[in-house]
């Protein structure tokens, strides 16, 4: 291998059959750049969807209150379901470990004004827990804490979106807001990775909500999530069991839908990953497919140049070249035009993905992009493949008698 | 130097073999000139090439400086033709993106040669078939007497013990014909023993002996007159 009069009459085959060289590269070249490219595309289709589907945690569950539908145990149709603080209560200590955040919520619309900037948004009264069931970060300042509710503190945390529509000078942390009338502090700044729409936000301790908006105990809905431990099937019978423990509370037929909805995520989730995995295997098909095409067109190149180069072979021959230099030769050669083709398909894809990747988000692929092992692996793979069909035109190539070989034709 | 005992081949033609060689006996002496002569179909070519390894006999025996030659690997007779043989072809047979020097250089890159001494080795042997000034052209650089010296250099080159010519004036016109030969006669004037596969009965008599085969058989084995290549240019 590392004997340089073998290097230089290998290189000085390459140099000297630059066509045959050259189209042998350009087959590896384009199978590795389609595959560059087809791969980035559906990893950027994957993209998409992962983030339409969110970061909310997806092992959560939403419990909203409606009217009945059916008249039991001597209640009218039409009653209206009215959630209160026990009921968020009764939840935990029922289910105990099997819920892992649960908060209530109570839902307002505000008109925020903050040294003459003036906008409409949404209030969301809430627990603590609120934070890891929607995923937020917080960007300065602190969270709403169980003090803030024990006091009914009049602060509030508000999305990045508020931050920047409001506080145009100055930061945001520490100043006095008002909502449509009375004033509250901001003790935080949040960010949501599901964008724009979940930071325009103000996020407010639930007490204060139900003692300014004189709501008593009331509650608009519930949000929990449950134990991630759990399997589809737990998960399942886990919302079913709360369902009809609720309908039981709140003395609701077991088989009226309307009056308590409950919203289990797993049922999604399940729809999620078989999706993903529909994804993940039109990927694996993709990718597989320009593999071999690409395995079939260096073997067809392979068998068309060592027939090419057969008179080659016995002049080779009748000078003394035993069948091993011939078999190496020939690989050789070919392993080097696959490496660098291959690295050359490499980088026009990864570049054409950059060029033309943001411009694609429209036509739902974000950030497409393969992982440089991956399109490595693919190069090896077609490396492998030249070689193994280079291999036996090459061992026969070595075995024909030179005068064979030789034979004008 | 060779000697040839009742050498049989056949190739398959379909379900019938055609019988090619049918019991040859010869023996070549060293410092020898022998043409070998017949009408295409005579088996004069497959006789050389057995001769030259290149192909196989069904039966017979072969020794070729003292070595059996019989049932070699493929390595093995890699070696041999190597070190014993040089082969001066009717089409050259040069590698065409090589220069002349590379190719004459190349049986001694098998021979393990430093890359150095190769060309130095090489571009003595172009020296003496006088085209040290086209070392660095490709053969399609060169005229066809040019090619077939090269080929000659090459041959050369490894300093083999026998040298055989299959048809080696065949692709030339008859001025650069004689010059070729006029090489070859050289070369055996110097002592080197060389065999000469020919259709043509000038170039046959310009060799020391003549074997004429037909149907597979040797027809007359005789000791010529040489007449020299020189005059006739």
């Amino acid at each position: 291998m590392f004997d340089t009069d073998l290097w230089r009459e290998i290189f000085q085959s390459i140099n000297k059959n630059r066509t045959r060289s050259l189209l042998s590269g350009f087959t590896v070249a384009f199978a590795i750049l389609l595959f560059t490219i087809l791969f980035g595309i559906a990893n950027g289709l994957n993209n998409t969807f992962d983030e339409a589907f969110g970061t909310d945690a997806s092992n959560s569950i939403i419990i909203f209150p409606g009217r009945t539908t059916k008249a039991h145990k001597g209640l009218q149709v039409g009653r209206r379901i009215q959630f209160r603080n026990p009921d968020h209560d009764y939840i935990k200590e029922e289910f105990g470990e099997k819920v892992q955040f649960i908060t209530s919520k109570v839902m307002k619309n505000v008109t925020a004004s903050f040294r003459g900037e003036q906008n409409n948004y949404e209030v969301r009264a809430v627990n603590p827990d609120y934070m890891f069931i929607e995923n937020n970060k917080i960007k300065e300042g602190r969270y709403i804490n169980q003090n803030d509710i024990d006091k009914k503190a009049k602060v509030i945390v508000i999305g990045k979106v508020v931050d920047e529509d409001l506080f145009l000078k100055t930061t945001a942390l520490g100043k006095q807001i008002n909502l449509s009338g009375i004033s509250y502090k901001v003790v935080g700044v949040f960010t949501d990775d599901e964008g724009l729409n979940e930071e325009n936000v103000i996020y407010m301790p639930l007490t204060t909500a139900q003692l300014v908006y004189g709501k008593n105990d009331e509650i608009d809905f519930m949000h929990l999530t449950y134990d991630p431990e759990m399997n589809y099937d737990e998960a399942l019978s886990f919302g079913n069991l709360l369902t009809k423990k609720l309908k039981e509370r709140f003395s609701v037929a077991r088989s009226d839908q309307r009056a308590i909805r409950v919203r289990n995520m797993a049922a999604g989730k399940k729809a999620i990953s078989q999706m993903t995995f529909g994804l993940g295997v039109i990927i694996l098909v993709i990718g597989f497919g320009t593999l071999i095409a690409g395995i079939v067109g260096i073997s067809n190149i392979m068998i068309f140049i060592v027939k090419e180069r057969t008179k080659e072979i016995g002049i080779r021959k009748a000078l003394g070249a035993s069948p091993k230099s011939i078999v190496s030769i020939i690989l050789i050669e070919s392993v080097i035009i696959t490496t660098i083709a291959g690295y050359f398909g490499l980088l026009i894809g990864t570049g054409i993905l950059k060029l033309v990747g943001p411009s694609l988000k429209e036509y739902f692929i974000k950030d497409p992009s393969v992982s440089t092992s991956l399109v490595i692996g693919a190069t090896i793979t077609l490396i492998l493949a030249g070689t193994l069909a280079g291999y036996f035109p090459a061992k026969n190539a070595s075995q024909i008698k030179p005068i064979v070989a030789l034979r004008n034709d | 130097m060779l000697k040839i005992s009742n050498l049989h081949k056949s190739y398959p033609i379909g379900n019938t073999s055609l019988h090619v060689l049918k019991g040859i006996n010869l023996d070549v002496e060293d410092g020898e000139m022998v043409a070998i002569m017949g009408s295409s179909g005579s088996g004069k070519s497959t006789l050389l090439n057995i001769i030259g390894m290149l192909d196989e006999a069904d039966s017979g025996d072969y020794i070729l400086d003292k070595l059996p030659i019989k049932d070699l690997t493929e390595k093995k007779a890699a070696v041999y033709r190597n070190k014993f043989l040089g082969f001066i072809f009717q089409s050259f047979n040069l590698i065409n993106y090589k220069n002349a020097l590379e190719n004459v250089a190349l049986p001694l890159y098998y021979q393990g040669m430093k890359r150095k001494q190769r060309q130095e080795e090489a571009m003595f042997h172009l020296g003496k078939v006088g085209l040290k000034d086209w070392a660095h052209h490709l053969p399609k650089e060169l005229s066809g007497g040019q090619n077939q010296r090269v080929a000659i250099a090459r041959a050369l080159a490894a300093n083999p013990k026998l040298l055989l010519a299959d048809e080696p004036t065949g692709a030339l016109d008859t001025v650069t014909s004689y010059e070729i030969m006029e090489f070859i006669q050289q070369l055996n004037d110097e002592g080197k023993t060389i065999l000469i596969v020919t259709h043509e009965e000038d170039i046959a008599n310009m060799c020391k002996r003549i074997v004429r085969l037909r149907d597979g058989i040797i027809m007359e084995d005789k000791f010529v007159e040489q007449v020299r290549a020189k005059q006739n240019v």
